[in-house]
């Protein structure tokens, strides 16, 4: 049996930038795939030259035995390539039904409605053909996403990154969808930063560094140790050990606060109460639409509550989740954007005159004091790469010199060395006196940082007893009171 | 000067160029002689003191004045299509306010006409904003809707309550000298210049020195950061930068009227506030690069006008060389946008 995608040293450059150099890849049929490495290792951009999103400047792509030197997607969805894309492409408006057969090229019809049945039962997916896309939930977009994909006669499926835009159970649901498909025979390529799943869920794993190939072999055959080391090319970070807590005074106290669901999904936040405390670093476990949200962000003044009482000192600084569309101005340097971080009068900021000098050198000076790679202040935002822009958000916001400190998923989509990074210097911050509130999908890297560590469920806050395991908290976050 | 400002420059000049190119092309082909008929442009809008003092100076002033506050209204985020509306708006008001002050010393006759041209542009310009944050209907819609409703009015106007004495043409009496900007002697240029290069610096040094033009650059770009990260209020940002054009636009109507034409009629303005989204737009919206790109429609304008005069080309064929100049500039900043972040070009 010829492989369903095999690709051979391609390379492709974005401007000075070599995003891939001369890299082989092959998916053998029945086969999970992992591709793993950090954040612009190349992941992403050499799925996008087989589904042919972008065109290599060297290489050929091998689709079921036929080479091409370039594909677009309408080849490689004839030649059974189907993409599951990181953010939802499906359409609002239309029905599950009118999705899977626009994505599929199916005449509309009866036959179309017979191949979805057909396709959802072999796929072991069960939605409802006639809900129109919009008011589906995260987990059933991502599955309707991965039926589009599906549809057809698809030979290998192509997830980018799937897990970092779903609560750990929908992701876990999706990957056992692909368990599922591997075994019918359809090979998967499975994009992620996360050794863990790459370990679990892959067959073979290809590790890329710098756009080049840096291991590639059967994932029974390697640890965990060589996967690290082979994405970041040295000894890997040294676990971040939980900050001593020596809480001080209280920065920050609410009762029965009420928040209506942003977005107009999920539970909104219902009568939490709850003290922040100068030196804590709080964390907040839960789940995708339980009200995480709207307690960080009415917690840092950006929402109005519905009820209850907000009682808060000091300067307030908040880390958005989206710190490409939320926390920076792409097209703005980086003077321009601490401009804008600190807000509160600065001597470079004082009545209504702006003093750029002056401002560039503070934005300099941070570079310099927390290493953060650019060009010089006058560098564009967007050109920083998502750790540096993670790290210059954070240094900005704590120079601000807050009393409360709310981040919201602040090491998103970051490589290991970036995250634990970031997660030291919320660390630092609250061992400085500042009151820190985090929140963070991933469990084990809450346990690791947090002193105290909240949970949210249904909108309800409680908190989790003192040294209680994984698995306590993980009950408490799918709602078992039982658990606490 | 920074590398990519030169750039821009180069942009510009090969943006002329090519415009001029298609102006002796499109001359050839109609069987005219682009040789004279260039010549007679050239002179009639910046080759000689007479076209450039009274003719292409005269008409930079509203462009220029329109093309301040269309471009901190984009900066802003407010797409104001509406700027020949107030212009008329503030050209209405302005009309009635000089024919009432005829005995009043001029420098408070002159300025009440102004302000009153101005109020008059941002009471109109009002009228999106309160669609837009009221009831969500956006700004581009209702303010290029208005501008009908504006020449309506002023088509009412001039033909009932501010027809001339003597009922015979439809339009306003003349304004009493008290009401008129001084003129350069032997000229056409008013004092409205002076004010729109004061405001032009004025707004570059509010753009690039002070918190609020800060505010509405953030706001204008990324709102949500913006809001944030800047804990900037955008809506009222929008309504401001939208005002503000809507006040220069009346503004201009208000100048032209007191410095240009001393009375109010129909088709007073040969689209100044359409030609001012591109007097904004060729400049990237930099309030210095607004005056040049201002005067130099206002000449092409002014020389297509003694070019039909001199050498019989009719003067809308100037259209074809703006619309080059519009179309090879938005291609290169296309061009270069496409350069700078090859990652999103797939």
């Amino acid at each position: 049996m010829t492989d369903p995608l095999r690709l051979t040293g391609i390379s492709k450059r974005f401007g000075s930038v070599v995003a891939l150099q001369r890299v082989d890849f092959r998916v053998a049929p029945g086969e999970i795939h992992a591709l793993l490495g950090e954040n612009g290792a190349g992941k992403s951009t050499l799925m996008k030259v087989a589904f042919g999103l972008t065109r290599p400047e060297a290489g050929t792509i091998t689709l079921a035995g036929v080479e091409y030197p370039f594909v677009t997607p309408v080849i490689a969805r004839r030649h059974g390539v189907g993409m599951v894309h990181q953010h939802f492409t499906a359409i609002p408006a239309l029905s599950v039904l009118e999705n899977v057969t626009l994505a599929a090229g199916w005449r509309p019809g009866r036959s179309a409605w017979l191949r979805l049945r057909d396709t959802m039962s072999e796929a072991g997916i069960t939605l409802d053909p006639d809900t129109r896309a919009g008011d589906l939930s995260a987990g059933q977009k991502q599955r309707l996403e991965v039926l589009q994909a599906l549809a057809g006669k698809t030979s290998v499926l192509l997830l980018d990154e799937p897990s970092s835009v779903l609560s750990p159970p929908d992701a876990e649901a999706l990957l056992d969808l692909v368990r599922r498909s591997r075994d019918r025979g359809v090979a998967a390529v499975l994009i992620t930063h996360k050794l863990g799943e790459a370990l679990e869920y892959g067959d073979s794993i290809t590790v890329l560094r710098r756009g080049a190939v840096a291991f590639t072999g059967p994932a029974d055959q390697v640890t965990r140790h060589v996967l690290i080391q082979h994405m970041l090319g040295d000894a890997p970070p040294a676990p971040v050990t939980p900050p001593r807590c020596n809480p001080g005074a209280v920065r920050l106290e609410v009762a029965n606060l009420s928040v209506d669901p942003l977005g107009g999904t999920g539970t909104g936040l219902r009568q939490a109460t709850l003290q922040l405390r100068a030196g804590e670093l709080v964390g907040v476990a839960a789940l995708e639409g339980n009200g995480h949200r709207e307690l960080l962000r009415c917690l840092a003044g950006l929402v109005p509550s519905s009820g209850g009482s907000l009682q808060r000192s000091g300067v307030v600084s908040f880390i958005p989740e989206d710190r490409t569309t939320e926390g920076l101005i792409g097209e703005f340097s980086l003077t321009r954007n601490v401009a804008l971080i600190r807000g509160t009068p600065a001597p470079w900021l004082a009545g209504p005159w702006i003093d750029w000098s002056q401002a560039s050198q503070h934005t300099a000076s941070l570079l310099a004091r927390h290493a953060i790679s650019a060009l010089g202040p006058d560098a564009l935002a967007g050109s920083l790469s998502g750790g540096n822009q993670q790290r210059l958000l954070i240094a900005e916001a704590l120079a601000r010199d807050p009393a409360i400190l709310i981040a919201e998923n602040p090491t998103r989509g970051l490589d290991v060395q970036a995250a634990t990074l970031v997660s030291q210097r919320l660390g630092e911050a609250a061992a400085a006196g500042v009151a820190v509130l985090v929140f963070h999908p991933d469990l084990d890297e809450l346990l690791s940082i947090a002193t105290r560590i909240l949970v949210l469920a249904g909108g309800r806050l409680h908190e989790a007893k003192v040294g209680a395991t994984r698995d306590e908290i993980g009950r408490l976050m799918l709602g078992e009171p039982d658990a606490a | 000067m920074r590398p990519e400002r030169w750039r821009a420059l180069t942009a510009l000049g090969l943006a002329l160029t090519a415009g001029l190119v298609a102006l002796a092309v499109s001359l050839t082909l109609t069987g005219y002689d682009a040789a004279s008929a260039l010549s007679a442009l050239w002179l009639g809008g910046f080759g000689t003191s007479e076209g450039l003092l009274s003719a292409t100076l005269p008409r930079a002033v509203p462009l220029i004045l329109i093309g301040l506050g269309l471009g901190v209204a984009f900066r802003g985020g407010a797409l104001n299509i509406g700027a020949e509306g107030q212009f008329y708006a503030g050209a209405g008001v302005a009309t009635w306010i000089g024919l009432s002050l005829g005995g009043w010393p001029r420098p408070v006759a002159v300025a009440l006409v102004l302000l009153g041209g101005a109020g008059a542009g941002l009471l109109y310009g009002l009228v999106p904003v309160w669609l837009r944050l009221r009831f969500g209907v956006l700004e581009v819609i209702s303010t290029l809707l208005l501008n009908f409703v504006a020449e309506g009015v002023i088509s009412y106007l001039v033909q009932g309550p501010l027809m001339e004495p003597r009922h015979i043409y439809p339009q306003s009496a003349l304004l009493p000298l008290a009401a008129r900007l001084p003129l350069w002697t032997g000229t056409r240029l008013h004092l409205g210049m002076a004010l729109a290069l004061t405001l032009a610096v004025g707004i570059w040094v509010f753009e690039r020195r002070t918190r609020p033009g800060f505010m509405l650059y953030a706001a204008g770009v990324n709102p949500s950061a913006a809001w944030i990260m800047g804990r900037i209020d955008t809506r009222k940002v929008f309504a401001l930068a939208l005002l503000a054009s809507a006040g220069l636009a009346g503004l201009a109507g208000g100048a032209e009227i007191s410095g240009s034409t001393y009375a109010l009629f129909q088709n007073l303005s040969p689209g100044y506030g359409f030609t001012g989204i591109a007097v904004a737009l060729l400049a990237r919206l930099h309030p210095l690069g607004i005056v040049a790109s201002g005067l130099l429609f206002a000449g092409l304008e002014a020389g297509a006008g003694a070019m039909q005069r001199d050498a019989g080309v009719p003067a809308v064929i100037v259209s074809v060389v703006e619309a080059a100049i519009i179309l090879t500039v938005l291609l290169g900043d296309a061009a270069s946008r496409r350069r700078l972040s090859p990652a999103t070009g797939i």
